[in-house]
């Protein structure tokens, strides 16, 4: 993707799904976030979805640009709030696909209360986090998700703050589908992905990526492939369990998998539920009667 | 000509319901011009409240009252803060059990009933300001009394309908009775 | 049988109800907000009222996300609205702005109590009036309309969402709590009455498309969500393709095109409305509730004999510039009263370019302005001038 100009002309296979005139892209040699985006591009393929009913919303940051590089109507809005604006893109055209993009920071640091919330409201998107450990864009800062005693900018003697379990975040605040893979499982990655964007319901998708630029020189992990060794050596894959057995700890083995898969009536099905008529009158309602079936 | 009513009580009292009846039936069914205006603290219950009227047969130019014509008291804060403020000549109407109006000017009409009380007696003292209309009704020439009585009905939820009409009623007899009593006592 | 968003008739009630029957009239059918007094009215009204007409309503966990999420309903096709108050109008600030660069139609309204911060929930103010011009950061232009009753609430809101849809911007209804929460009378007409505008979609095939190109009236075709043509929205500056361009030429032609839409358009949407400006020596400006305010004391003061006059700002922002240029060189002074120490008041006073005097009646909100103090400025100035 990263091709100069001058290099024979080679149509990418995901041609119809970029916005090949913007390409070259933004994203440093070794980033993780080009292996994810294409495994995106993949996954919507997969779907079988037609391109004019998906949308891609982002925030701030270098995950945020995937929304200028792919070929659906897509929005690049402000830092933190891709969510919302996805809340009310997905609620005001019901039938479109709307995945948001979003880095660690522009997810659950400034966007944090929104993400929470959406996953709880069951809003029907799927969001793609680029997990790479700190504030790319910005030079290399400490995030929510930056390890324990990572350097930083920001954390120059180690970061004195725990991070967020972000699986475990979203399973708590109700997701329907949450899964952790990272850049170099993209067959997994690809499959996980097809199955979030059918799924009803926010769904979650973690992917840890490589930041050899900002966060890697800092910590140990300078050259493009060291990160991704990393990957290679510690990754464990287990499917279906509970998150809380699935701690993301860079000191032991790296559990990944497709974690979560249930089912959960989304907002617009329990607000067209509440509007029915039918429900009853709260605490005693007749829920299971008009949900279940569905 | 303006006429400004002040209505005083406290939070959950329906202060805001009944000064939006009496704007109600001046406007929907007397066809003139009415504002309800309100005030209010944080609490939603028990803190200070009041509502204000404006009626006149043009167009309202300014909604608040500061020399009001009426005064309708359901509280014993709200008439000590306000009760100097109602015109010589003003009608000042309280509910008797929660207050107890310490001076009375002799330039205002005054009239009174255990609003409170009677709704009580009926059944729920949340209709205290249904019978305080009765009341404003019967002793006031406000708005049209069938006027007021139709905007009582219309405000108030359907399954309670009877008994707010009866409310009313109610206090719109009281007040008659008061009236025919001074009018005896004149004569 | 007529449509159940509008509720034709005769009505008594509150100009919070008022703004959410408006927007209903106007074709709203999305509303996202955060409770707020003085403007709750308008959530609790659309909470009801959207599902009956086939829209939707949510609740989110903050004005941020509420102002995100009317963006993202407005791409999706819907016209969209929320209402709140101060501090809720100060976290709306950073997506009014993403709004804006984008050319995204939608509906704000602002019911103004005493600031700053938490300051006065209860009571009135007019003291966000210069936030509702520059709040956000960046250059740009706003529309901004003060309704001054129940019945311009409903009249206003819906004027706000077709110079939205028109013009392709946030557009502010800047009210206040007295106004929000006044009951009166408001005349709803016939659906057929009303009129409403639509934004303009393209018609162009999806590869000829530019999103961000002005046609004549300076203002693009917007193509939403699912319409086909596959575009990309940023909050980056962009060129008329929508794609990020970091360069000064790019960021001169994307503002200036911001603010040509409006300028060249001000005619259309400026207005304002004159009482006894013939004779008048001296006039009073105002907006909003303060209108109230400014008409009593022009009864009051022709009553003895002085020679008032009236504007009544319904836009406020794009301000009348050029009217209030003239008029200053025509009047021996101009007041304007409003509920906060000197904000329009400065307009007011660039505008009348030392033509004449131009002097504050205002006071730091929780009540509006005595008609009796704008009484007595109008004979101080009367002295001075002498």
């Amino acid at each position: 993707m990263n091709q100069p100009s001058t290099a024979p002309c080679m149509q990418h296979p995901q041609e119809e799904l970029l916005r090949s005139e913007r390409i070259p892209h933004i994203w440093c040699s070794g980033c993780g976030i080009g292996t994810v985006f294409s495994c995106v591009l993949a996954a919507i393929r997969k779907t079988g979805l037609p391109l004019d009913d998906v949308a891609m919303v982002s925030g701030i940051g270098c995950t945020g640009r995937m929304a200028g590089y792919i070929k659906v109507d897509s929005y690049h809005t402000t830092h933190g709030r891709a969510i919302p604006f996805a809340t009310g893109l997905k609620l005001a055209r019901p039938q479109g696909a709307v995945l948001v993009a979003s880095g660690d920071g522009d997810l659950i640091a400034i966007g944090g209360n929104h993400f929470i919330h959406a996953a709880r409201r069951n809003i029907d998107m799927t969001v793609i986090c680029v997990n790479n450990l700190n504030y790319g864009m910005t030079g290399g800062q400490q995030a929510p998700s930056t390890p324990f005693g990572a350097k930083t900018t920001t954390s120059p003697t180690g970061s004195p703050e725990e991070p967020f379990d972000f699986c475990q975040l979203a399973a708590a605040c109700g997701a329907v589908y949450v899964s952790r893979w990272t850049s170099i499982h993209i067959r997994r990655l690809t499959e996980s992905l097809t199955r979030a964007i059918l799924k009803p319901g926010f769904s979650f998708v973690e992917v840890l990526a490589a930041c050899p630029t900002a966060f890697g020189r800092r910590n140990r992990m300078r050259a493009a492939l060291d990160m991704i060794k990393f990957f290679h050596e510690r990754s464990v894959i287990k499917n279906n369990i509970d998150p809380r057995e699935a701690p993301l700890d860079f000191e032991g083995p790296l559990l990944v998998g497709d974690f979560i898969d249930r089912d959960r009536p989304t907002f617009s099905d329990n607000y067209a539920l509440v509007h029915s008529g039918q429900l009853g009158e709260w605490p005693d309602l007749e829920r299971q009667k008009h949900t279940s079936g569905q | 000509m303006e006429t400004e009513i002040l209505i005083t009580g406290f939070g959950g009292q329906g202060i805001v319901l009944t000064g939006n009846i009496l704007g109600m039936a001046a406007t929907l069914y007397d066809n003139r011009h009415a504002t309800m205006t309100q005030s209010y603290g944080p609490e939603a219950r028990g803190g200070s409240c009041s509502s204000q009227v404006v009626i006149s047969d043009e167009p309202i130019l300014f909604p608040y009252v500061e020399n009001p014509q009426v005064m309708i008291c359901m509280s014993q804060a709200g008439f000590q803060k306000n009760c100097a403020m109602l015109q010589e000549g003003g009608a000042m109407l309280w509910d008797s059990d929660l207050v107890k109006p310490a001076e009375l000017s002799d330039q205002w009409r005054c009239y009174n009933i255990p609003a409170t009380r009677f709704a009580e007696e009926m059944g729920n003292k949340m209709m205290a300001n249904i019978v305080m209309l009765g009341f404003v009704a019967a002793v006031c020439a406000l708005v049209d009394p069938e006027s007021l009585r139709q905007a009582v009905l219309e405000s108030v939820p359907p399954k309670t309908r009877d008994k707010n009409a009866a409310a009313f009623d109610r206090g719109r007899e009281y007040g008659g009775e008061i009236l025919k009593g001074r009018a005896r006592q004149e004569h | 049988m007529a449509s159940k968003a509008v509720l034709t008739g005769t009505h008594f009630m509150n100009g919070d109800e008022a703004c959410a029957e408006g927007a209903l009239a106007a074709g709203c059918r999305f509303f996202a907000g955060y409770p707020i007094t003085p403007a709750t009215e308008v959530a609790e009204r659309m909470s009801r009222r959207l599902p009956q007409v086939g829209g939707m309503y949510i609740q989110m966990e903050d004005e941020i996300a509420s102002m995100a999420a009317l963006l993202g309903a407005s791409w999706g096709g819907k016209k969209a609205m929320t209402s709140t108050s101060g501090p809720g109008f100060s976290l709306m600030m950073e997506n009014l702005g993403l709004g804006i660069i984008t050319e995204t139609p939608c509906v704000v309204c602002n019911v103004q109590r005493g600031g700053p911060s938490t300051g006065l929930p209860t009571l009135v103010g007019q003291a966000d009036m210069m936030q509702a011009r520059w709040g956000s950061h960046g250059h740009y232009e706003i529309i901004a309309l003060c309704p001054s009753s129940p019945q311009e609430m409903f009249d206003f809101t819906i004027r706000a969402f077709n110079l939205s849809e028109r013009f392709r911007l946030p557009v502010l209804v800047m009210a206040d709590e007295v106004v929000g929460h006044m009951n009166e009378r408001v005349l709803i007409p016939e659906e057929g009455a009303i009129e409403v505008v639509e934004r303009k979609r393209p018609t162009c095939a999806p590869g000829q498309f530019l999103p961000y190109r002005p046609e004549a009236d300076g203002v693009a075709p917007m193509a939403c969500f699912g319409d086909g043509y596959r575009i990309h929205v940023t909050g980056l500056t962009h060129g008329e393709n929508g794609y990020p361009a970091m360069e000064d030429r790019a960021q001169e032609r994307m503002v200036n095109s911001l603010v040509n839409k409006i300028k060249m358009n001000r005619d259309a949407i400026i207005s304002y409305e004159t009482e006894y400006l013939d004779d008048a020596e001296v006039v009073l400006v105002a907006y909003g509730i303060s209108v109230r305010s400014a008409r009593r004391a022009l009864r009051m003061g022709r009553d003895r004999g002085l020679r008032l006059g009236l504007v009544k700002l319904n836009t406020v922002w794009p301000f009348p510039e050029e009217f209030i240029r003239g008029l200053a060189g025509r009047v021996r002074a101009l007041i304007m009263p409003e509920i906060n120490l000197g904000q329009m008041v400065l307009e007011l006073e660039r505008c009348a370019g030392g033509r004449c005097p131009v002097r504050l009646v205002g006071h730091a909100g929780g009540s509006i302005i005595r008609p009796g103090v704008i009484l007595s400025a109008v004979e101080d100035i009367r002295k001075e001038a002498v």
